[in-house]
């Protein structure tokens, strides 16, 4: 395992370093200390590394991360994992807003809570909250899945195309063309799964699932005089 | 217009508090929250300022924070014709540009004195343990030039400023007091603060700028002085006060915080057994002693969040 102080070595120092990493290397295993709130740490990652932050991070942690498996042991600061596309980033802590945002593919794990807008714009990152979210969760959510596995604040979903919402808590209040829809078979045993990977340890049949009635984003040929 | 100048001028800034709630930290209140506070320059470099809670008035003595643009005021002179007027001694000590002022005498009576004798000089705060200072220039150098790390206290707050559109003066800084012992520092921008400055204006709060963050704090003296309490003051400002902001607020025994309900302007709090702070970024908290150990949560939008000593 390579360790990179950052008291000792630049964040952009480091941030190179772990970007420098060549396909085919064997060099996989890496861990960050004294992150002390930076910014941008770990942002841009495009290898299957496995990272390990140890502390507090600031913003945009993981943003736009591929293939990398980030581990942050402490709280994550606004878009964490933002725009990721695949790649796993887990935040043992809480996550400030807007983690996952625009996230395109991957699995986002907060173990606390995430506050307003988590999974805002998101476009298949699935994302799993052992907490709570905060307001305007998964607004303008298109692809993927959010699982909360606490609750969700209001005006969950505002606006939702396709992404699947689960939540297990109360939900404060549903965001304009977002409904409560069945939990079929098939949207248990995706549920299972992701729970699983996030190694969250809760039953599927507590959850509910919510996603869009597509009264909002479809044109509508027979509105078309009103335009 | 001046004061749609004034809305533009926080787009950025940044805030800091901190509470001590282990009196062994009193001792470096002064020079964590500077830390604190040049950790927030990336975001106001234009003008810095705190408001340290500390060294309360013996004998209902009235705390003053005073600030001349004239670096050789002489101040001295301004305690002795005070004290002949008075009949009192004065306690005086300088910090560059300001100089505190203990008298025995309410706050409106020297508040005239000052107005008829030295209009030039200008009253930051008044009360019986807060004291501010701020003054333009890099946050470092503000800390310097004030000797901000010697300073011991029990709760302070502070703001770096980056004014994009309006004036960078002293007086634009932040905090801002309009009460005893009160002080608010922001990060956002009030959209009706000129209809409100007027409502509060026929309530007689008294304002010397055109900042809207000056009328949130003279909206929560006058709560305060209807019979609020902090929290009270601070719900009802979530229905009064329109616009982005994330408030940092300071009184006499406590410290508070509020976003709006919208809450994009950014915010954290971290507690441990030792002490609470609140910043705009971790990174500023990250300087504290535990920092690493501590709970950390972004305050949920609309809610008070408030301490003080009992």
């Amino acid at each position: 395992m390579t360790v990179m102080d950052l008291a000792k070595v630049s964040l952009r120092e480091a941030n190179q370093r772990l970007h420098g990493i060549a396909q085919g290397s064997n060099d996989l295993d890496w861990r960050l200390t004294n992150p002390q709130g930076a910014h941008a740490i770990a942002a841009g990652l495009d290898a299957p590394l496995s990272l390990t932050v140890d502390g507090h991070v600031g913003f945009y942690c993981g943003g736009m991360n591929k293939q990398a498996e980030i581990t942050i042991n402490g709280h994550a600061g606004p878009g964490v994992g933002e725009n990721m596309m695949s790649g796993v980033i887990r935040v043992t802590g809480n996550a400030s807003q807007s983690a996952g945002a625009s996230g395109r593919g991957g699995l986002l794990i907060i173990g606390g809570d995430a506050s307003s807008r988590c999974g805002i714009s998101m476009k298949g990152i699935d994302i799993v909250v052992g907490g709570s979210v905060g307001h305007m969760s998964a607004f303008m959510a298109q692809r993927g899945h959010l699982v909360v596995c606490g609750d969700a604040g209001a005006n969950l979903g505002d606006s939702i195309y396709e992404a699947i919402l689960f939540v297990r808590g109360k939900v404060e209040s549903l965001g304009a063309d977002c409904i409560e829809k069945e939990m079929r078979p098939e949207h248990t045993a995706a549920l299972a799964g992701l729970l699983e990977k996030a190694g969250i340890d809760a039953d599927p049949a507590d959850f509910r699932r919510y996603g869009s009635a597509r009264r909002l984003y479809n044109f509508n040929v027979d509105h078309a005089d009103s335009y | 217009m001046a004061s749609s100048n004034a809305e533009f001028s926080r787009k950025m800034c940044g805030i800091v508090g901190l509470f001590t709630k282990n009196p062994a930290f009193e001792d470096r209140l002064g020079d964590y929250l500077s830390s604190m506070l040049i950790e927030m320059s990336d975001r106001g470099p234009d003008s810095a300022g705190v408001a340290v809670y500390r060294n309360p008035t013996k004998n209902d003595g009235v705390k003053l924070s005073l600030f001349s643009a004239d670096d050789s005021y002489p101040w001295k002179t301004l305690a002795r014709e005070l004290g002949k007027e008075l009949g009192d001694k004065i306690g005086i000590e300088v910090r560059a540009s300001h100089a505190i002022l203990v008298v025995h005498e309410d706050f409106p009576v020297i508040q005239a004195w000052l107005r008829f004798n030295h209009p030039d000089l200008k009253v930051m705060s008044a009360g019986n343990t807060i004291e501010i200072f701020k003054e333009k220039g890099l946050p470092k150098d503000v800390v310097e030039r004030f000797k901000l790390r010697d300073l011991k206290g029990t709760h302070a707050l502070g703001h770096t400023r980056m004014a994009t559109e309006s004036a960078v003066t002293t007086a634009h800084s932040h905090p801002f007091s309009t009460g005893l012992d009160l002080c608010l520092v922001h990060n956002g921008s009030l959209s009706n603060h000129n209809r409100l400055r007027q409502v509060l204006t026929r309530e007689g709060i008294e304002f010397q700028t055109d900042n809207d963050t000056e009328v949130a704090a003279g909206y929560l003296t006058w709560r305060l002085r209807e019979g609020a309490s902090l929290d009270e003051a601070l719900e009802a400002a979530i229905k009064d006060l329109d616009g982005f902001y994330t408030f940092a607020v300071g009184t006499r025994d406590g410290f508070a915080v509020l976003r709006d309900p919208i809450a994009c302007k950014h915010a954290v709090l971290a507690e441990t057994d030792d002490w609470v702070a609140m910043a705009t970024e971790y990174r500023a908290i990250a300087k504290l002693p535990g920092a690493d150990k501590a709970t950390i949560w972004e305050p949920a939008p609309a809610q008070v969040y408030s301490w003080g000593r009992a």
